[in-house]
């Protein structure tokens, strides 16, 4: 019966979707009407047009001026597919392998069934409406994006220049595609080993369309509330680089939550629950760290000196992370652990996600060790003292990692590093000002205002519409025997 | 016939079977355990979560001797596995009703 209600609920949202999509296909086309002049292709253009155009393109400039279409370039396209790839690495296998090792050994596959399966659904729904609702245009809007590429409609390997000169638009889709799939997979650490993969299913299915989707418009669409750097009418003029707001701190937040919803883990705090590989979890960290150089110096969009600022920063954050948080734990308790290390290196590259392409090396130092304390004693202090069970510290590195890394970009923002953060829009829209005045940090508080909001309360809203309808837990014998063989039907180690 | 248990720790198991085999002792069972007595566990600390571990990895020696050979393989064993310090084991000795060996059907202390 409730599959059945599902099936219904799902069918009568894809009518609701599709005939959207019919009623707005010609004020999407008159949107994308060509602008006066019409571009000329780049053979028929003058020489000195023609250098003009290869000299943006090197440095990934705006060609507007010399009145020749964009293409795609070779560097910065190759970059892109280069990074899509890296930010896939990190859900399959690096987040799969991170908390698969730290959960014990009967949860394993649940762990990466729902790494795989998030992979897969959020495809689906990025391909059909999620990109547009993202960065489609026809809106307006500072909340959503648009229904005009609805199903990849007019997504071609030209770019789309309102996010990137030289850059294929499907690849750029794509590029985006595996930021929507890592950000709701990090929710289920805070959740792992005691809740169905049904349920989870049916929570990233609503989570994706509440949270999200309107959040990474805010955020990086090109009318976006908080877009700070693009968007010239954007009302709080926050800056995000890679993601700190749009995924560390609505997983983050969404996890707290949602594990309190849950409830606690059956014997929690009873009896022992220790990872069962910690081999796992340090290749799962190492491979994450290796992708998200696709994440956060791919989110330049281009393989130009911003993204080189974010390749050093992101290095610096992560090693000097790494160093501070066993180092804590050597000093506190006796001992530096390789779980210190990756959890270190994980907070480390959280934290500089949100600054990585606006901050200099110094910043980024301090980025690392604010890293290794502040996260530190969120998942050894506070959670103590709270009795939650976020069984895999979700909150704790990227809900508490997260904020800390879009307040301090706020602070240690460098405008020298990235000529965009005194551009056209930024100077427009008062960013550009802030940061002269040393008030950002203003503007990045009301944009994590927001973004705990609506994790907050889709959270709370598909939580307990969830628990209603199909339930979140299995049952207490299921969760005893393990989560492999009560919903998936197989073991991960047999032997 | 005598069936010798000892309990030792792990990394005692070469100087006990080299100590045995001086003896002219032929064959033994070893297996790996996980029990604990005075010593008690450790404490193992991930995060925030700490948990006592109370059993510790060691290793089971089962081996029948003759009646003669018992108290030299007990000799031979605790000296090789003692440390001095606590949790280095127990011995424990059993009779032994018969033994036979597989492949020829020799029985007594002909087969062990």
């Amino acid at each position: 019966m409730v599959r059945l209600l599902a099936a219904i609920a799902s069918l009568a949202l894809l009518g609701a979707v599709t005939s959207t999509l019919h009623a707005e296909d010609s004020p999407a086309a008159a949107v994308a009407a060509t602008p006066a002049p019409t571009p000329v292709a780049f053979t028929n253009a003058p020489v000195a047009a023609q250098t003009a155009y290869l000299q943006a393109a090197l440095t990934n400039g705006d060609p507007t001026a010399t009145n020749i279409a964009p293409t795609a370039i070779a560097g910065h396209n190759a970059w892109m597919m280069v990074s899509s790839a890296f930010v896939l690495m990190m859900t399959l296998p690096g987040l799969a392998l991170f908390y698969g090792g730290l959960v014990r050994s009967k949860n394993i596959l649940s762990i990466i069934a729902m790494c795989f399966g998030i992979t897969a659904m959020v495809s689906v729904i990025w391909w059909a409406v999620g990109y547009s609702l993202v960065f489609g245009s026809n809106f307006a809007s500072p909340f959503l994006g648009g229904t005009e590429n609805f199903f990849f409609k007019g997504i071609t390997s030209d770019p789309n220049t309102s996010y990137a000169y030289w850059v294929s638009q499907n690849v750029f889709a794509i590029f985006q595609l595996t930021f929507a799939i890592i950000t709701p997979a990090l929710i289920f650490g805070a959740t792992a080993e005691r809740m169905k993969f049904s349920a989870i299913m049916a929570f990233v299915f609503g989570w994706m369309f509440i949270v999200y989707f309107p959040l990474a418009h805010m955020v990086w669409g090109s009318t976006g509330l908080m877009n700070g750097v693009w968007n010239a009418t954007a009302k709080i003029p926050a800056i995000d680089f890679a993601g700190g707001t749009v995924v560390h701190m609505s997983s983050g937040w969404s996890a707290l939550i949602l594990c309190l919803i849950l409830g606690k883990r059956v014997g929690h705090g009873k009896e022992p629950m220790p990872p069962h590989s910690l081999v796992l979890t340090f290749i799962g960290t190492a491979l994450l760290w290796i992708g998200w150089y696709g994440f956060n110096a791919g989110s330049a969009v281009a393989a130009d000196g911003v993204a080189a600022n974010a390749f050093t920063t992101t290095t610096l954050a992560t090693a000097v992370g790494a160093f501070t948080w066993p180092l804590m734990e050597w000093v506190f308790r006796g001992k530096p652990s390789v779980l210190g290390f990756c959890s270190g290196a994980v907070a480390g590259l959280v934290v500089i996600t949100p600054a990585c392409g606006f901050v200099n090396s110094m910043g980024a130092v301090i980025i690392g060790v604010l890293a290794g304390v502040i996260p530190y004693l969120a998942c050894t202090v506070v959670k103590n003292i709270f009795k939650y069970d976020d069984a895999l510290d979700t909150f704790g590195v990227h809900g508490v990692g997260g904020t800390v890394g879009a307040l301090i970009t706020g602070v240690l923002v460098d405008p020298t590093v990235n000529a965009n953060l005194g551009g056209a829009a930024a100077t427009a829209n008062g960013l550009a000002k802030a940061i002269a005045d040393h008030t950002l940090v203003v503007a990045q508080a009301k944009a994590a205002g927001i973004t705990i909001a609506m994790a907050v309360v889709g959270t709370l809203i598909l939580g307990f519409l969830v628990k209603l309808v199909i339930g979140l837990r299995p049952s207490v014998e299921a969760e005893h025997q393990g989560l492999d063989i009560t919903d998936h039907g197989e073991e991960g180690y047999n032997h | 016939m005598k069936k010798i248990e000892a309990i030792i720790k792990p990394f005692k198991i070469e100087e006990v079977k080299d100590a045995l085999s001086e003896l002219g002792i032929e064959g033994m069972t070893v297996t790996e355990v996980k029990g604990f007595g005075r010593q008690k566990g450790h404490t193992e600390i991930y995060r925030g979560s700490e948990y006592t571990v109370d059993f510790l990895p060691k290793i089971k020696l089962e081996l029948v001797v003759a009646d003669d050979a018992v108290e030299a393989a007990i000799k031979a064993i605790v000296e090789a596995a003692k440390t001095g310090k606590i949790g280095d084991g127990k011995v424990f000795v059993l009779p032994v009703e018969n033994a036979i060996r597989i492949r020829t059907g020799e029985t007594g202390n002909q087969a062990v």
